[in-house]
C-alpha cells in the first residue's frame, strides 16, 4: 500500500525530468534514425557477413538507453535523495527508505526497457531490421543487461557522496561504457583482439549476446556468464559501500 | 508509564562522548523541552529516540518500545520533524502530504493540517519553490500527519517570521490539548518558556538541570534584581545582610541588589524602617535566558569548538 504510494509519487517525479526522459527514451532511437539516414549504412557489407551497418546499430541503441539510465540518470537522483536527507526523513516513517531505492531502480529499469522497445520498433518499421529470431535468448540477455546497468548505477550511487560528484563520475563512466557497447564501432565490426577484450566488459558481452540472439542463435553462455558475474560483483560492491546518510 | 524514557544514554563519535549519561522521562500530554548550546548533544539525543542512531550504552523507550529493535512500531506512534532535511525538489505540497499520509495506518486529514498551517494556497507549489518558512510548516504538517502519540520537533520555529512563530506555538498547544506528547528541541528561550512544562538543559552531553521554566529561573543565581535610588544613604552591611541577597552594587547613587522575592519584601521593610524613600524602584525577574546562561556558563566559551 505505502510502497504503491511511493511508486506513484516517484513515477510522477520521473515524468518531470525532461532530461532523463530525452536521454533514456528518445536519444537512442533518434541516433538510430540519424545513422539510418546515411545511405551507406543501409547497404549490405561483405565485411559484416552480409549485414548492413544499421543492423548492427539496433543492439547498440538498445544498450545505449540502459547505459544512460544506469550511469547518468539514476546515480544523481539517489545521491541527491541521500544528500538532502530525504532517505533519512523517510526512515522515521513506517516505510523503509529502501522502498525509495527499489522504486528508483525499477523506474529506471522500466524506462530502459521502453527505450529498447522503441529502438526495436523503429529499426523494424523504418529500416527493416529483422527482429530478434531467438526471442527467449534475447529477452534473457536484455534482462541481464538491464540488471548490470542498474547494478552499475547502484555502485555509483554508493560511492559518490554528493549529487554533483555523481553527475560528474556518471558522465565519465558513460563514455567507456558507450564505447564497449559499440556506439562508435559496433563490437561485431571491431578487430578480433579488441572484440575479445571488449567481450569481458558488461556491455561488450551484452552486445555480443544480443547480436547472437538477433541472428537466431542462443547467446553464448560465456557472454551471459560475464553479464551475470558483473551484476553480482557490482551489486555486492554497491551493498557493501552504500550509506543511508 | 512515561511516554519517552531515556536512561544513562551514551553516544560517542570518534572517541568523543557527545551524549554522556543523559536520563529523563517525558510524561503523557507533556510538552518537554531540550535546551542547550550548539553541540551540547541535543540532536544526537533525539536521534537516538527517533531510531536514527544506535546508542552506545543506556536505554531508550518510546511508549515502551525500543526505537532500534522495534523501529517500525515506533515510527507509527512517533512523528518527527528533523532539523535538516528536504523533500524531492519537484514534489508539490499536496503530493508530499498525500504521500506521507499513505505511510500511516490511521493518518490525519491532510487538508485540515494544510489549513491549520496556512498551506492551502500552496498545495500545487513544488517543494523547491517554497520559502524557508513554508518548507518548515510543511515539515510540521508531515510530523503530525500520522496521528502520532508523540512528536519530536527539532528547531521547530527556525526560519519562521514572528507571526508564523506565534501561530505555530498555538498549533503546538492545540496538538498537546489533543493528547499528544511533545518533545521540543530548541535554543530559543522565549519558545521554551512559553510552551514547555518542563525543560532539560543539556550541556557538554550531560543534563545540567531539569525543572519547570519557573523553577529553572528561580534556582539560577540572582533570580530577581531590585534597583532604586535612595533618598538618603543606606548602610551596605545592612543591605548585604538582607535575606537571600547574592550581590550588592552601587553606581551613580543607585543601588542594585540581586536576590529573590524574599529579598524584595525585606528591602521594602528596611526602607520603611529607615524612613528612606526609594526613587525609581524597579524589580525585574530574571528570565530563562539568564538561567540558561548561568547553567551553561562554564562551557559557553568553548561552545564553538565542540
Amino acid at each position: 500500500m505505502s510502497t504503491a504510494a511511493v511508486l506513484k509519487t516517484e513515477s510522477r517525479l520521473f515524468g518531470r525530468e525532461p532530461g532523463t526522459l530525452f536521454w533514456v527514451l528518445a536519444f537512442p532511437t533518434l541516433l538510430l534514425v540519424i545513422l539510418g539516414a546515411v545511405p551507406d549504412f543501409r547497404e549490405a557489407q561483405d565485411s559484416l557477413g552480409g549485414l548492413r551497418t544499421i543492423d548492427l546499430y539496433v543492439p547498440v541503441a538498445v544498450l545505449l538507453g540502459m547505459i544512460v539510465a544506469g550511469c547518468q540518470a539514476m546515480p544523481p537522483v539517489v545521491t541527491g535523495y541521500r544528500e538532502r536527507g530525504i532517505l533519512r526523513r523517510m526512515s522515521t516513517t513506517p516505510v523503509r527508505p529502501s522502498a525509495l531505492l527499489s522504486v528508483q531502480m525499477g523506474l529506471h529499469g522500466a524506462a530502459a526497457l521502453v527505450s529498447v522497445l522503441l529502438s526495436l520498433a523503429v529499426g523494424r518499421l523504418v529500416y527493416d531490421v529483422s527482429l530478434p529470431r531467438q526471442v527467449f535468448g534475447y529477452v534473457l540477455a536484455l534482462l541481464l543487461a538491464v540488471a548490470v546497468a542498474l547494478a552499475l548505477g547502484a555502485l555509483l550511487s554508493a560511492l559518490c557522496r554528493t549529487q554533483k560528484i555523481a553527475t560528474a563520475v556518471g558522465s565519465a563512466v558513460l563514455f567507456p561504457m558507450m564505447f564497449t557497447a559499440g556506439v562508435w564501432l559496433p563490437v561485431q565490426a571491431m578487430p578480433d583482439v579488441l572484440a575479445r577484450i571488449v567481450e569481458v566488459t558488461p556491455f561488450g558481452a551484452a552486445s555480443q549476446a544480443l547480436a547472437e540472439a538477433t541472428a537466431g542463435d542462443w547467446p553464448a553462455w560465456s557472454h551471459l556468464g560475464v553479464l551475470a558475474l558483473w551484476t553480482a560483483v557490482l551489486t555486492g560492491a554497491a551493498v557493501r559501500w552504500f550509506r543511508w546518510e | 508509564m512515561s511516554v519517552i524514557e531515556v536512561s544513562e544514554l551514551r553516544k560517542s563519535y570518534g572517541g568523543r562522548a557527545v551524549v554522556d549519561g543523559v536520563s529523563f522521562a517525558v510524561e503523557e500530554g507533556e510538552i518537554f523541552g531540550i535546551l542547550g548550546p550548539n553541540g551540547a548533544g541535543k540532536t544526537t539525543t533525539v536521534e537516538c529516540i527517533e531510531g536514527l542512531r544506535t546508542p552506545d550504552a543506556g536505554r531508550v523507550r518510546v511508549t515502551g518500545l525500543d526505537p532500534v529493535a522495534d523501529q517500525e512500531a515506533v515510527t507509527r506512534v512517533l512523528g518527527v520533524q528533523l532539523q535538516e532535511s528536504e523533500l524531492q525538489a519537484k514534489l508539490t505540497v499536496r503530493e508530499a502530504l498525500e504521500l506521507y499520509a499513505a505511510f500511516y495506518p490511521d493518518p490525519a486529514d491532510w487538508r485540515v493540517l494544510a489549513e491549520r498551517l496556512s498551506l492551502t494556497g500552496k498545495l500545487g507549489t513544488r517543494f523547491a519553490k517554497l520559502s524557508g518558512g513554508q518548507q518548515q510548516r510543511l515539515f510540521i504538517a508531515l510530523a503530525l500527519i500520522g496521528n502520532p502519540k508523540v512528536v519530536v520537533l527539532d528547531e521547530l520555529t527556525t526560519g519562521l517570521d514572528p507571526r508564523a512563530r506565534r501561530d505555530t506555538w498555538e498549533l503546538i498547544e492545540d496538538v498537546r490539548a489533543g493528547g499528544v506528547t511533545v518533545l521540543l528541541v530548541t535554543h530559543f528561550m522565549e519558545e521554551a518558556q512559553r510552551l514547555c512544562d518542563r525543560i532539560a538543559v543539556i550541556d557538554g552531553g550531560r543534563i545540567a538541570a531539569l525543572d519547570t521554566p519557573a523553577g529553572l529561573i528561580r534556582r539560577s543565581a540572582g533570580g530577581t534584581v531590585i534597583s532604586f535610588t535612595p533618598s538618603a544613604p543606606l548602610d551596605d552591611g545592612e543591605l548585604a545582610a538582607l535575606p537571600a541577597v547574592t550581590s550588592v552594587g552601587h553606581k551613580d547613587g543607585r543601588i542594585t541588589l540581586a536576590g529573590t522575592d524574599e529579598t524584595v519584601n525585606a528591602v521594602i521593610t528596611l526602607l520603611a524602617r529607615s524612613r528612606v524613600t526609594a526613587h525609581q524602584l524597579r524589580v525585574v525577574d530574571a528570565t530563562l535566558d539568564d538561567a540558561f546562561l548561568d547553567l551553561t556558563a562554564g562551557n559557553l566559551t568553548n561552545g564553538a569548538a565542540r
